[in-house]
């Protein structure tokens, strides 16, 4: 009984560093096939569009209602002492430094991540990968590759999007609904927001996110097992982990950045 | 024109394979010919389409060697490996078709990623190829529109697309109707003979297999138990291969896969876990 424990134990923890080395052997692999897509950017603008240009939907409308509750939120501590003029500041510092990279990353691995496992899930489990590979085709140069670019290339666009639009949705918010003085609401904003402290470290956390979701969502769905059950648990599984993922990056990124 | 010094285009010898706990091949020892129609046949499950994994370097055997073109597969390098399998075509036993493009791209997919031809030259190339398989008027269906025995034979148009110097069929005779059935075992024949291509037939259909192949391999339990021309394994004393090719239910064959004694297996009622759910 309690030997057959160990023993599961064991064969747990071994089956996770074989996956660990199984996924930062892809990562590298992939690595590998980016120069190769130069003259083929083609490949790449396609799976920015099923990748990034699909998600803009729900980016808008969660970073609206995400910039509302912040306009209202902010408002309602703000106006206590009287700074209720600071409003934009809140707003749009939330936005940049925090919300604008996370919550784009979330909702990311909920809409392009999961797309993406089980995409290459399938592929694999219809022998589509095998097939390329007897066609001389390498699937990592040519399917996994460009999607990884792709989510680099669309997740600091998406958080840039995601935070204007919660900028003017606590615009909405507070200076249509609340009151707040328009100028200052745009003046101190322009103020506090530093390019290279806020900006910059926004932008920077966002392309870590990139890297890490699309990395995962890809790998999951090459280590998958080829049957339909097996694709809905790497999916269910890109999801958690890169959710993660990013909160547990998002923790150590804002200590090195803020934190001294 | 390159002259052959070896006239077997693919050297098994020795083949041991294992999956798991089971042992697939266990000592194989095989040779295809060139420029002839080579068939392996055998009961499902003999591990047929795992033998063409190996030899298209997807598989490695835990022991012995598999030669294609005098290369030994698999100690071949990820390019080297590549530049050998765009001589080789793979017929997929479910066709494997990539599922985001129509039958017309699926079947230029090779030539775009290999060649730099002009997409004129593409276009006619291709609908040859589907010519050939009497589907050119299909070419702007999706994958998911087509039948199975349809897929198949696009699958074939895409796997000749780079003219190979092999071609490996997995099951290409399984869901086609009579009429296609004879078109494509005349086609094979014609693109092997025309285009002096050396074709491995993975195959259950005994009659068709029989009518085109040049030499017959029979596989089972992991060896190869009988090998020939047709005629030479009808007078084969072999009793596997006259049951095999007769379709006889009782021989040395077996239907089963390997498993408990039957009668223990239903008397044990639930003191026998048979799933682990
Ligand atoms: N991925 C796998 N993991 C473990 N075992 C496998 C795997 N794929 C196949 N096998 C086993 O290998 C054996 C050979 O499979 P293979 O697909 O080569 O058979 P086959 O001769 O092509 O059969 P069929 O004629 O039905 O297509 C089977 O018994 C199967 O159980
Ligand atoms: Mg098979």
């Amino acid at each position: 009984m309690i030997l057959s424990v160990i023993q599961n134990l064991g064969q747990k923890g071994l089956d996770f560093f074989q996956r660990l080395g199984r996924g930062h052997l892809l990562f590298v692999q992939i690595l590998a096939g980016i120069p190769g897509l130069i003259p083929r950017f083609g490949l790449v603008i396609q799976q920015v569009f099923s990748v990034g240009v699909l998600s803009m939907v729900i980016i808008v409308v969660s970073g609206l209602f995400v910039g509302m509750v912040l306009g209202l939120q902010g408002y309602n501590t703000l106006v206590d002492f009287g700074a209720e003029e600071s409003l934009g500041v809140v707003v749009s510092l939330s936005l940049v430094r925090e919300l604008g990279p996370v919550v784009t990353a979330l909702l990311f691995a909920g809409r392009a991540g999961s797309a993406l496992t089980a995409e290459i899930g399938l592929m694999k489990a219809t022998e589509q990968l095998s097939a390329m590979e007897m066609m001389a085709v390498d699937p990592v140069r040519r399917v996994l590759a460009p999607r990884f670019l792709a989510g680099f290339i669309s997740m600091p666009l998406l958080a840039a999007i995601f935070s204007a639009v919660g900028v003017l949705g606590g615009y909405f918010v507070g200076v249509g609904l609340l009151g707040v003085d328009e100028g200052s609401y745009w003046s101190q904003m322009q103020a506090k927001v530093d390019l290279y402290n806020d900006i910059y470290n926004g932008v920077i956390k966002s392309l870590v996110f990139g890297i890490v979701v699309t990395w995962i969502a890809l790998f999951e769905g090459s280590d998958a097992i080829p049957t339909s059950e097996g694709v809905s648990r790497a999916t269910t599984r890109t999801v958690v982990h890169s959710s993660l993922a990013v909160l547990g990056l998002d923790f150590i990124l804002t200590a090195l950045m803020f934190g001294a | 024109m390159m002259t052959p010094a070896n006239p077997h285009v693919v050297e098994v010898r020795q083949m041991r394979f294992v999956r798991g706990k089971r042992m697939i091949f266990d000592g194989v020892d095989l040779d295809i010919q060139r420029g002839k129609i080579t068939a392996i046949m055998g009961p499902s499950g003999t591990g047929k389409t795992t033998l063409l994994r190996l030899i298209g370097g997807q598989l490695r055997p835990d022991a012995g060697s598999i030669m294609v073109e005098g290369q030994q597969v698999d100690k071949l390098g990820h390019t080297a490996l590549y530049q050998l399998r765009k001589r080789m075509g793979m017929l997929f036993q479910n066709g494997a078709l990539l599922t985001d493009m129509n039958v017309f791209d699926n079947v230029a997919f090779p030539l775009r990623e290999h060649t730099k031809l002009p997409e004129a030259l593409i276009r006619d190339l291709v609908l040859m190829k589907l010519h050939a398989v009497g589907l050119r008027g299909a070419w702007q269906l999706m994958p998911s529109e087509l039948s199975g025995g349809m897929s198949r034979r696009v699958a074939l148009a895409r796997a000749i697309a780079l003219d190979p110097m092999i071609m490996m069929y997995d099951e290409p005779f399984t869901g086609q109707d009579p009429i296609s059935m004879g078109v494509l075992v005349r086609l094979i024949r014609q693109l092997n003979d025309a285009l002096g291509l050396t074709s491995v037939i993975v195959s259950h259909d005994i009659a068709e297999t029989r009518s085109i192949a040049d030499y017959i391999y029979l596989l089972s339990n992991g060896k190869v138990v009988a090998h020939g021309t047709s005629d030479e394994l009808d007078r084969s004393e072999s009793e596997w291969a006259q049951q095999f090719l007769k379709g006889l239910s009782d021989g040395p064959v077996p239907f089963h896969y390997p498993a408990e004694d039957y009668r223990r297996d239903m008397l044990a009622g639930e003191n026998v876990v048979v799933s682990n759910r």
